[in-house]
């Protein structure tokens, strides 16, 4: 075993400052009674102008007049942690939290994966930095406990060997060493200084004196005594909720705190191997029910700046009844990703594999609704022998049998003109079908019965009439359902040249309504 | 400029003269009819590359005009949406042209969504044609459409009335189709690739 550990002293900062406080903006944190709270922590800009832990905050403020001041949120800092420890899940299946801000990962399973301590290293800092963690300190040594002690007082120091880790573990002085303050104290009113110092004692007597759980740190430290380390587990649904600073009354302003959810999600989501379809955004408001923001995505999603601009998207149309105080992103349910797979000697990107993303971007703007496919249903009434269906985005289909209402429609009616052949079974090869359907459209199309725009609802018909080309056509039905229809239909030409598909009512000769245009 | 300065520029490959008789290779789609073909410089519609279709009125036989080169394009799998279109585009009808309805798609947009969702359709490649109705488009949106298409390599269809003929337009193709009471008429009014002055620029469609 060989484990690293990550020590982010800067972590209570970063909770609540995010990457402000990285920047020159002086920044701090209080905590204590509320009679007299003092700084805990500051960043280095607070620190140059002398707002150093420690002080009241009157007097901070009184030495840096644009400081900014916040309490301390624990809870911050515990979800800052998880978010690391997801993060570092890539790297580890081992890893574990040592509560308040501290990690550790085993890495030497996965050393070659990496090529090498020296690349693994490189790569933590690396992603670290974008995490916004710079200021993280770091240990390898076989036994996690040295590991944790290594980081705090040597930094960047790795050790793969135990020899080698007991000497560096000897110099380091008894008050950075991991033991209470009290047994630390008291061993230095004994005269001791170093670690190593500790370790030439008698164990029974040094047991009498600090206690045995102390004199078991001790031995954990040097890998005599097993230690015991509850390992992270990622969690199975995602939830984030950020307290926003003020009261934020539009959509714009919302989108840096949804950016920082969605990329927590995009890691989370990667780091599970799994994606997303569904999940709500809350808008959180002070005397208004949370608004809910539902993102239904068509397709199984994982990366954070696609989830992004979804999100956004929905945003943009939501009306937002009150001033937001909170924004939370929960995703309950996580689907399985499957990745695109694309053709290895397909020259363009072409056959449809753009299309979910091409879905999903238009859905986000016009809506859900907007996007629609077309079917045909097997009624005589023109009307209803059609309808829209809920979008698919799968990039390849099985060849889609044909469904036989048009021409079922047409045989059923009482048809004057030449009467359609009947769709030939679908049990043929799609080749031959294929073959098929281009004769028969040879010979339809011509006579196309059907107009390719039919209007929402029929209008009486301006033009004047100039012939009729084909009809009439008896579409007599719906006696059952409420909705009767009894309609001549004809193809006539209008004096301008136009096409129409016109009816009168059943046996009479006047009241043309237009249905349809021959386009 | 003296005349070896011109030739200079003439012989750039970005020059085109209409008088050339090397017409740039095109990459087309039939389109299904064959007076329209021998019409179309490269033998059909224009594949990355914006067909603007003019119209004096609705029902002349505009919309199956481009039905077997769509019904060639569900065949292959791709897809043809539809965006905003001005009435419903009939299911039985299309399949009738031999369409594959799982092919189509039907974006409701107004106003500048319908531009936007055009562009995003005709740019991403997903898409194998793009078909919108643009009653009011100025020449700057034109333009950003043709773009989008040469970049997605999708047949994009802009439908527009036979008024905006005389302004300038920068698609790859322009269609006016009116008619005279009986017959349909189209006319190339410009087409990449070259006019041919053999070739004819009229057609009286019969349908």
């Amino acid at each position: 075993m060989l484990w690293a550990c990550l020590h982010f002293s800067t972590l209570p900062l970063s909770a609540v400052f995010g990457e402000l406080a990285a920047s020159s903006q002086p920044c701090a944190l209080y905590e204590g009674p509320r009679q007299r709270p003092l700084i805990f922590q500051a960043n280095a800009a607070a620190l140059a102008q002398g707002a150093k832990p420690g002080l009241t905050v009157a007097a901070a403020r009184a030495l840096c007049a644009k400081l900014d001041l916040r309490r301390r949120e624990p809870d911050a800092e515990r979800h800052g942690l998880q978010l690391l420890a997801t993060w570092a899940y890539h790297y580890s299946a081992q890893v574990s939290l040592a509560e308040p801000d501290s990690l550790y990962l085993e890495v030497g399973a996965s050393l070659t994966l990496f090529k090498g301590w020296p690349q693994l290293c490189s790569r933590l800092q690396q992603e670290l930095q974008l995490l916004g963690y710079a200021g993280h300190r770091l240990g390898v040594a076989p036994v996690a406990a040295a590991a944790r002690v290594l980081a705090l007082n040597h930094d960047r120091i790795a050790l793969r060997r135990l020899p080698m880790m007991l000497q560096a573990l000897d110099p380091i002085p008894l008050h950075s060493c991991g033991l209470p303050a009290t047994a630390a104290a008291q061993l230095q009113g004994m005269g001791f200084r170093r670690l190593g110092e500790l370790w030439r004692l008698p164990r029974q007597e040094l047991a009498r004196r600090i206690g045995p759980e102390n004199l078991l740190w001790l031995d954990q430290l040097r890998g005599i005594a097993a230690e015991m380390l509850p390992l992270y587990q990622p969690p199975d649904s995602f939830g984030r909720r950020i307290e926003l600073d003020g009261l934020i009354e539009s959509w714009q302003a919302l989108l840096f705190p949804l950016r920082r959810l969605v990329r927590e999600l995009g890691l989370f989501l990667q780091v599970r191997d799994s994606g997303v379809q569904t999940f709500e955004l809350r808008l959180e408001h002070e005397d208004h029910a949370t608004t809910r923001v539902p993102v239904n995505l068509s397709s199984v999603q994982r990366e954070a700046d696609a989830l992004y601009e979804f999100c956004r998207g929905r945003l943009e149309r939501v009306a937002i009844p009150a001033p937001v105080s909170a924004i939370a992103l929960v995703a309950a349910g996580l689907a399985p990703f499957r990745p695109g797979h694309r053709d290895l000697f397909e020259p363009a990107r072409c056959q449809g594999l753009d299309w979910p993303d091409l879905t999903e971007r238009l859905r986000s703007r016009l809506g859900d609704e907007a996007l629609r496919g077309l079917a045909c249903v097997a009624d005589h009434r023109p009307e209803r022998a059609w309808r829209f269906t809920a979008v698919d985005t799968a990039t390849t289909k099985p060849a889609a049998t044909r469904s036989p209402s048009a021409t079922k429609s047409t045989a059923k009616t009482r048809n004057t003109q030449d009467s359609k052949p009947v769709w030939p079974g679908a049990k043929r090869s799609s080749a031959e079908t294929h073959a098929a359907a281009a004769r028969l459209r040879s010979a339809q199309v011509p006579n196309a019965a059907r107009p390719l725009w039919l209007l929402a609802r029929p209008i009486p018909l301006r033009q004047p009439l100039a012939q009729i080309l084909a009809g009439p056509e008896r579409i007599e039905t719906g006696w059952w359902d409420g909705d009767d229809a009894r309609r001549d239909y004809y193809i006539v030409r209008c004096a301008n040249g136009q096409r129409a598909w016109a009816y009168l009512p059943a046996g009479e000769d006047s009241g043309w309504m237009l249905h349809g245009w021959f386009a | 400029m003296n005349a070896v300065g011109l030739n200079e520029v003439l012989r750039h490959p970005g020059v085109w003269r209409r008088a050339s008789t090397s017409a740039p290779t095109l990459r087309t789609l039939a389109s299904g009819c064959a007076e329209l073909d021998a019409l179309l410089p490269g033998g059909g519609w224009p594949v990355g590359a914006l067909s603007e279709i003019l119209l004096s009125q609705d029902g002349l036989g505009e919309l199956s005009l481009l039905m077997p080169a769509l019904a060639e394009l569900t065949r292959r799998r791709r897809r043809v949406v539809f965006v905003a279109p001005p009435y419903v585009p009939y299911a039985p009808a299309l399949q009738e042209h031999g369409v594959d309805l799982s092919q189509v798609t039907q974006i409701e947009a107004s106003g500048g969504d319908s531009y936007w969702g055009t562009e995003q359709c005709l740019r991403s490649g997903g898409c194998g044609a793009v078909l919108c109705w643009l009653p009011k488009s100025d020449y700057a949106q034109l333009r950003r459409l043709q773009l989008a298409a040469e970049t997605g390599g999708s047949l994009g269809f802009v439908f527009r009335p036979a008024a905006a003929a005389q302004a300038a337009s920068p698609s790859g193709l322009r269609l006016l189709v009116d008619s005279d009471g009986a017959t349909t008429r189209i006319e190339v009014l410009k087409c990449r690739g070259g006019f041919d002055t053999r070739r004819d620029t009229r057609l009286r469609w019969s349908r």
